[in-house]
């Protein structure tokens, strides 16, 4: 790195890397995070992988010293995804026991926070965190990891199959009248055959920036239904990284919806590390004002005849933004490898813009792989129709708009949580026309 | 009071003067038929008066039930009661048909001043009208348009116009692309609509619709002018004689 690049060293003031409970593993978590960190900096544009999106303003932002989660934080339950389930609630980070109902959990479930868990048996931990999330050139994972404190643990036991869903619902808010930031660290981890569903609802008021790392390993077997939807306050920043361990005939149904924050990247890498795997990772966004929405994928093929499928469609209005960055590598032994992958957006303004970029490595010869990406417009025609009927413009524009999203949603598998993500769609698209008007 | 009242209407596309000036007035009760070749404007006509982007009104005006209809949004129109069934009716991936037709009618019942259907009672108001269309309930759940056969969107049309009972219908080519019993099915639709209040506009390059749904007045649209109106009766006379005579006689 030439000298006179200025790096950007934010989040760190306050870093305390060895801290009286550890076990010595901890500790050296924290302490390898906050090298690479120190290392490399907050990432700038000139980082292939952060090319489109720009972190600047959030370097320059003050923040409070990391305490204690704030007292009196309401659950906006209206903004959460409508299900019923277990919750667990975490606020800024820090798992919230009485806020969480967590009763009648069945056998072979464990629904519990990092912290009270790296207190109470870090044995268990010590083979999985922070051995899934990928190490290199991940400094934002790596500033997650030098913070590495609490945040939510879940464990199902092989066999387990859960009929009802786990439902997180991490809320962000202000200390006082500063802004907050979190590194909050998720970590679950399915046994051979089980089964379970998890909905992460991400939601909160005012300023803050959640750096959140979630690990999850998919046994032999095992099915795992993980949805998100990134709902934050209009003034919050979202940083998220999921890493995917699939190992032998398991099948991952992934979903991302997200609508909020002032800039949000939701980054994935699934390493399909067994055979015969099924990875569905699909996404749909909604951006207005200067919102700055980012869905970063990365499919790792490493054995062979396993499926990925990436659907993600997204709506830009206003001066909004989107990056779309889809990888997917087909590593020499992953032979008979299906990826499919497809990238659309829907611009309804001048000032709206998307970044896309599909990319393809393959190095097996015996692998069917495609991808496509269109970006276009609400097509005048249909527009026409509808109001020839008597629906008005906005009406007939929202109907096209969620009929565009729809086909994104069509894609999550548990019926019950695409029917929820579905109405916030609507809800939201109607939220914003109200919002236009009351703005005249 | 007039249902429709065309007045020297003039319009063009671009730098392409299309219509005239077009005079033209439909009574409540009366079906009338505009004929005409290729490119004499009668697409444009229909659309105009649905009113759809892209055309300038130069000259004349549009009076529907005595209100200047130009001036007023294409849903507004369609609330007031006006119907454009189209040539091509347009395919919308991801709407479901019931839903698009839930939403049109409230809208037009909230227009009217009429409480919204509870989805029982839609079901039960649409049922009745796509079993005479036999539009099955298949096509009423898949999204709208989006694999129909060229007979099944035509169906789809009229099944609209029938849920939305308009005042004023235009039919734009409705008989395109049906076969002779997809036309009787699509004719009996119509003709079921006729009521002593409603107005019709049917726009057909052919003859062959007007054996099914029989006119009170034809007219002959040819480059942007009505050129000749009568009854039925010359309806058939193109049929036998074409175009030719009446274009040509006007150039002479």
């Amino acid at each position: 790195m030439s000298r006179n690049v200025t790096k950007l060293l934010p989040f760190v003031d306050e870093v305390q890397v060895s801290r009286p409970d550890d076990a010595p593993w901890t500790s050296a978590l924290r302490q390898e995070g906050f090298n690479r960190y120190r290392e490399s900096g907050l990432p700038t544009p000139r980082t292939e992988a952060w090319k489109y999106t720009n972190l600047r303003r959030l370097a320059g932002m003050n923040f409070a010293p990391n305490e204690a989660a704030p007292e009196g934080v309401a659950i906006p339950e209206d903004h959460l995804v409508k299900i019923d389930g277990f919750r667990a609630v975490v606020i800024n980070g820090r798992f919230q026991a009485n806020l969480s109902d967590l009763s009648g959990l069945p056998r072979g479930l464990r629904v519990e926070g990092l912290a009270n868990m790296l207190r109470k048996s870090p044995a268990l931990l010590e083979p999985l965190l922070g051995r899934i999330a990928i190490r290199d050139n991940r400094p934002l994972t790596a500033l997650n990891a030098a913070h590495l404190d609490d945040g939510l643990c879940v464990f199902v036991e092989k066999g387990v199959v859960l009929d009802k869903p786990i439902h997180i619902v991490s809320i962000g808010a202000p200390c006082g009248d500063e802004a907050a930031s979190f590194h909050p660290r998720l970590l679950v981890s399915l046994g051979a055959g089980s089964v379970a569903t998890i909905v992460e609802s991400h939601v909160g008021k005012g300023a803050y920036f959640s750096n959140g790392v979630a690990e999850f390993v998919v046994g032999a077997d095992a099915v795992l239904n993980h949805y998100k939807v990134q709902e934050e306050s209009d003034e919050a920043y979202h940083l998220a990284d999921t890493t995917l361990r699939l190992e032998d005939r398991s099948t991952y149904d992934g979903f991302t919806f997200q609508s909020g924050g002032v800039l949000a990247r939701n980054e994935i890498y699934a390493c399909l590390d067994g055979e015969n795997v099924d990875c569905r990772v699909n996404a749909a966004y909604l951006g207005a004002g200067k919102q700055h929405i980012d869905n970063t994928v990365f499919i790792d093929h490493v054995k062979p005849g396993s499926r990925s499928r990436e659907v993600c469609k997204g709506v830009l209005d206003d001066q909004s933004r989107a990056v779309f960055q889809g990888k997917i590598l087909v590593r020499k032994d992953a032979q008979k490898t299906d990826g499919f992958q497809l990238n659309k957006a829907l611009l309804l303004s001048r000032g709206a813009e998307i970044d896309s970029k599909p990319e393809l490595e393959i190095y097996a010869d015996d692998v069917k792989c495609s991808h496509g990406a269109t970006v276009g417009e609400l097509d005048a025609d249909a527009l026409f129709y509808l109001r020839s009927r008597g629906i008005d413009t906005v009406a007939a524009r929202n109907l096209l708009i969620s009929a565009f999203v729809a086909e994104a949603v069509a894609e999550i598998q548990s019926e019950t949580v695409r029917d929820a993500v579905s109405d916030m769609v609507q809800v939201k698209l109607e939220m914003r026309h109200e919002g236009r008007v009351n703005e005249r | 009071m007039p249902l429709l009242e065309i007045q020297n209407l003039h319009a063009t596309v671009g730098d392409k003067e299309i219509l005239k000036g077009i005079n033209l007035v439909i009574k409540p009760g009366q079906v009338h038929a505009i004929m005409g070749p290729n490119g004499s404007g009668k697409s444009t006509l229909s659309y105009i008066l649905a009113g759809r982007d892209g055309y300038d009104v130069t000259k004349g005006e549009v009076l529907f039930d005595g209100k200047d209809l130009l001036s007023m949004p294409a849903d507004e129109r369609a609330c007031a009661g006006l119907f454009l069934g189209f040539q091509y009716p347009v395919e919308i991936p991801g709407v479901a048909t019931m839903t698009f037709l839930k939403t049109a009618l409230n809208a037009v019942r909230a227009y009217r001043g009429d409480d919204p259907l509870d989805a029982m009672q839609f079901l039960n108001y649409v049922r009745e009208r796509a079993m005479v269309l036999n539009v099955t309930d298949d096509m009423l759940r898949r999204a709208l348009n989006v694999g129909f056969s060229g007979g099944e969107k035509k169906r789809n049309e009229i099944l609209q116009m029938a849920v939305l009972e308009p005042r004023l219908a235009v039919l734009d080519e409705t008989d395109s692309g049906l076969d002779i019993d997809a036309l009787k099915i699509v004719a009996e639709g119509v003709n079921a609509m006729r009521t002593p209040e409603r107005g019709m506009l049917v726009i057909t390059h052919y003859q062959r619709l007007l054996n099914y749904i029989e006119p009170d007045h034809v007219h002959v649209l040819a480059q942007g002018r009505i050129l000749q109106s009568g009854g039925k009766e010359l309806a058939l006379e193109l049929e036998k004689n074409g175009y030719g005579d009446i274009t040509g006689a006007e150039a002479a």
